[in-house]
């Protein structure tokens, strides 16, 4: 060894490049290809640009202006891709919810809401990222985040349910919460914080059992109680989407947490016996069922919003019949807004669009994982996968519901639909990842000069 | 940690690309058919969203289009005399769909058939509106009005063709209806639209008589059975002696007897005899001599048992049954299961009056494109040859004697050569219903053989016997024989 600064650790004091300057770049497409779709809607719909669309472009650019500029303070060295892709999500998602507020048949406008919960969505993700300063501070957390989990999930049962869903909190005066939306995150930190204690033992004291690694009974006990508890969501909320995410989620970390495969097996055949469980006396689930499996069936002569729904996707074809032009307003009720915003997206530009769409969703949950893999500290690791493990399940259960992969659930396209509650909870899901990457990429301090190195080196004659 | 978060990666990856294939499958590989599904309503708004092409007869359009204010859809269906002409278009409706020449040319109506994609690429970049294709029909406006009028208040039908092509004339139902009455979608329209409908109304106007109703064809099927006797060698002259008894005592039956309308020359008459006066007993021993076999082949070859005579709208199947013996001798006199429907008796008259050769009927010439290129065009094609030349000529020639001086007098023309054959079709358990009354003919002059046409009136209670057709009929395709000559002029 010829220097004594050689530093013997794997992280290079050179750590990867900011890339901040990449994120600007990429954060006026997203803000400018909204702006260029809400001209779009505008002149197909009246013939005329929108008279909105100065406000629209400055206040989305001084959202996206205002986050990069926090991002590049406070979080320099986060991943450049997130904020940019999000923004473009929930800038696209504005448009449609704007462009659906145009049928009058389809009630009330939407976006001005949609766009004061943008707004507080994006604050909240600056408030986490000024305030959180280090992500393992979760750490602290890890039991009262349960307790907090638990409240929420359990809430909306006392509450009325909405279209045959129990997934609200009403408060009078203030409107509605869906709690179940911030409970993935929460339920993530609680996990993450959990399953760091836990791993060894769960990993290692069990005995192999025809090929598979048996956990003991009190190791295999914290997964029949998610379990079970999924089961009770479904059944007292008959909410499918969530207590899949939460189930889905719970397996996810233990097998990374544990590395071992047979995790994935008792997750698999636990739900895969929850689920038949509960459709077989749960009219609810099997409606569902029913409805993916005929989609086009007529009900009482009429056509049902899963086949409208499926003639949406269907009509749009490859390119789509431009937006403001479809006729998405035919999937009636609350719905078009928001679980079935993606109806529009296909119908309106296309498979072409609907592919970007889906690939963004796609790269931006890879981002989160890659996240992961860059955390240098096995919480960080597993609050990432944990985030964007809910966040790709979430992704697949709506957007397979609703194109007809699986059956449908009560769920929000992350950013896109329209819904307070979650457009809230997704930007700070984004933000916790980025205070990831930041860590993670971040280049380690130079190492001190080691004493002992000088000493050795120091050759008395 | 990082071999199981590798692997979560390649997971979720997976969850993407499997959402990548199934939109790839709705949209693109099931595209069409969810497009194109009927009850997406987007194809009934595509449909109305620009004015349909026109039916058009003898050069002037026959239907129109009206712009509405009615939601989604923003033009409605017209229609030029429709209830003359409803057995014809057949109706587009905005909340009732379509059906007829409506619905079967409706892409070339619509403009979005692939046919049109010269004309719509045009339409694309010189900006202008797509528009529809006209629908040519080979009808014949004053045959038309001679048929529609000549039903009048009586309920029937009425099919005329022209032998030498095939080509439709004439197609007259009555009652009738106007499908403008329900061409859009206000509450109005449907009321219209449920009180045409066999629940509401038992006289069927909505029922197109003329090609999707049969009958007991009656009396009129004797010049098939004539021609089966002809071509199949039973007898060879029309005026030699046939060896026929009187009474004719049905095969197989233990004396059930054969009779004839009132008191008429039928011992061993000629076939020229039996078919002026209407022998029951002389045409049935013939199919009981043939036997069912070779009825039902000559029939065939008339276009019975047929389910596929597009022209294009499809006509319903006109049966000759497969039957015991006495039951196939009363089908030989167009009794017992033997149905037919106007057009097809209208094909018989054609096929005898165009030496023999049976054309395939059509009523569509051609479907042209907004700019007025064909599309299509109709060439005459040939269905069949029931008769030998020869053959043809005497069933020709007996016919001709019907009009001269037999039970179809009331169907001559001065200066033309008619030939006709009336019936009365007994229906109803033990006869108990009113008869239907027929009549079958053909006009020739020296220029050639311009006309065949079928006439059925339905409920005719005044006459019971095998006059009926030639008093209530024969007029009708009288009419319209005269109305097809003088357009020929």
């Amino acid at each position: 060894m010829s220097s004594s600064t050689t530093n013997t650790t794997t992280i290079g004091t050179i750590g990867a490049p900011s890339r901040r300057n990449t994120e600007l770049a990429m954060l006026i497409f997203a803000v400018l290809i909204p702006v260029f779709a809400y001209v779009n809607v505008g002149l197909a719909k009246d013939g005329t640009v929108p008279a909105g669309v100065l406000g629209y472009s400055l206040g989305l650019g001084l959202l996206a202006g205002v986050a990069h500029l926090v991002v590049r303070k406070w979080a320099p060295y986060a991943d450049p891709l997130m904020l940019p892709i999000s923004t473009l999500l929930n800038g696209l998602g504005l448009i449609f919810i704007w462009r659906l507020d145009q049928e009058p048949s389809l009630g009330k406008a939407m976006a001005p809401n949609q766009l004061m919960w943008s707004t507080l969505g994006v604050a909240f993700f600056l408030a986490i990222l000024i305030f959180l300063k280090d992500h393992r501070v979760l750490q602290r957390y890890t039991y009262i985040s349960m307790v907090v989990a638990l409240v929420l999930l359990v809430a909306p049962m006392f509450f009325p349910g909405v279209n045959g869903a129990k997934i609200w909190i009403t408060i009078p005066g203030l409107g509605s919460l869906q709690p179940g939306e911030f409970a993935k995150i929460i339920i993530a930190i609680f996990f993450a914080g959990y399953l760091m204690v836990k791993r060894d033992a769960l990993a290692l004291a069990s005995r192999r059992f025809m090929g598979l690694y048996l956990p003991r009974g009190r190791d295999l006990g914290p997964i029949l109680v998610i379990w079970a508890l999924s089961l009770m969501i479904l059944v007292f909320e008959t909410d499918l989407g969530t207590s899949l995410l939460f189930f889905g989620l719970f397996v996810v970390m233990l097998y990374v947490a544990t590395e071992r495969t047979s995790w994935i097996v008792f997750g698999l055949l636990l739900s895969a016996g929850g689920a038949v469980a509960v459709a077989t006396f749960e009219s609810h689930v099997q409606t569902r069922v029913h409805n993916w499996l005929n989609p086009l069936e007529l009900l009482d002569g009429g056509v049902t919003e899963t086949a409208q729904a499926m003639y949406s996707f269907g009509s749009g074809g490859i390119l789509g019949s431009g937006l403001g032009q479809g006729y998405s307003r035919l999937i009636l009720g609350i719905a078009p807004k928001s679980d079935y915003i993606l109806a529009t997206v296909g119908e309106e530009v296309g498979l072409a669009g609907l592919m970007a769409i889906l690939l963004l969703y796609g790269l931006l949950i890879e981002r989160g994982i890659r996240t992961a893999l860059a955390a240098r500290d096995p919480f960080g690791k597993l609050l990432a996968i944990g985030l964007s493990g809910a966040f790709a399940l979430q992704v697949f259960v709506v957007a397979g519901g609703v194109t007809g992969l699986i059956p449908l659930t009560g769920m929000t396209m992350p950013f896109l639909a329209q819904g307070g509650s979650s457009v809230i909870a997704n930007w700070a899901l984004v933000a916790i990842l980025l205070r990831i990457s930041d860590t993670a990429r971040r280049p380690a301090p130079a190492p001190a000069p080691s004493t002992d190195a000088e000493m050795t080196q120091v050759v008395r004659p | 940690m990082n071999k199981p978060l590798r692997r979560v990666a390649i997971f979720c990856g997976l969850l993407v690309l499997a959402l990548l294939i199934r939109v790839n499958w709705v949209q693109f590989v099931q595209g069409d058919e969810l497009k194109n599904d009927p009850h997406n309503r987007r194809v009934a708004i595509e449909r109305y969203s620009t004015p349909r092409g026109n039916i058009i007869v003898d050069g002037k359009a026959i239907t129109g289009s009206t712009t509405t204010d009615s939601g989604d859809f923003k033009y409605k269906r017209t229609y030029k005399n429709g209830k003359m002409w409803a057995p014809v278009t057949g109706y587009a409706s905005q909340a009732f769909d379509a059906n007829q020449l409506e619905k079967l040319n409706d892409g070339i109506l619509s403009g979005t058939d692939d046919r049109l994609f010269f004309s719509r690429t045009v339409d694309m970049f010189t900006g202008s509106k797509q528009k529809g294709g006209n629908v040519v029909t080979t009808l014949d406006a004053k045959a038309q009005k001679a048929a529609f009028d000549g039903l009048g208040n009586q309920k029937g039908a009425v099919a005329a063709i022209n032998p030498e092509t095939g080509a439709i004339l004439a197609l007259a139902s009555t009652p009738s209806y106007d499908p403008s009455t329900f061409a859009g979608m206000s509450n109005k329209d449907a009321e219209a639209y449920l009180a045409l409908q066999k629940k509401k109304n038992p006289d069927e106007p909505m029922l197109n008589r003329a090609l999707r109703q049969t009958y007991p064809p009656g009396s009129t099927f004797k010049v098939v059975t004539a021609s089966a006797a002809l071509e199949n060698g039973l007898y060879d002259d029309v005026d030699s002696h046939t060896r026929s008894p009187l009474p004719y005592t049905l095969p197989d039956t233990s004396g059930i007897e054969l009779k004839n309308e009132g008191n008429i020359p039928c011992k061993n008459a000629t076939l020229r005899e039996a078919l002026r006066v209407s022998c029951n007993t002389v045409f049935g021993k013939i199919s009981a001599d043939l036997g069912n076999k070779k009825m039902m082949d000559e029939a065939e070859k008339f276009g019975f048992n047929n389910p596929g005579i597009n022209t294009p709208v499809r006509a319903s199947e006109s049966i000759f049954p497969k039957d015991n013996r006495p039951q196939n001798a009363m089908a030989g006199i167009g009794q017992a299961s033997n149905r037919a429907t106007p057009l097809q008796m209208a094909m018989v008259a054609s096929a005898v009056a165009n030496g023999g050769k049976l054309m395939k009927p059509y009523m569509v010439d051609s479907l042209v494109a907004p700019n007025l290129n064909v599309v299509q065009q109709h060439t005459p094609q040939e269905m069949s040859q029931p008769l030998s030349p020869e053959n043809a000529q005497k069933v020709q020639s007996i016919m001709e004697t019907v009009v001269k001086s037999g039970t179809g007098t009331a169907a001559q023309l001065p200066g033309v050569t008619v030939g006709g054959k009336t019936g009365t079709a007994q229906h109803g358990e033990n006869n108990k219903d009113n008869p239907y009354a027929w009549f079958i003919s053909y006009a020739k002059t020296n220029k050639g053989t311009p006309v065949a046409v079928a006439v059925v009136i339905e409920g005719s209670d005044t006459l019971r016997d095998d006059i009926a057709g030639g008093r209530l009929a024969a007029p009708v395709a009288k009419d319209v024989m005269r109305a097809v000559l003088e357009g020929e002029k």
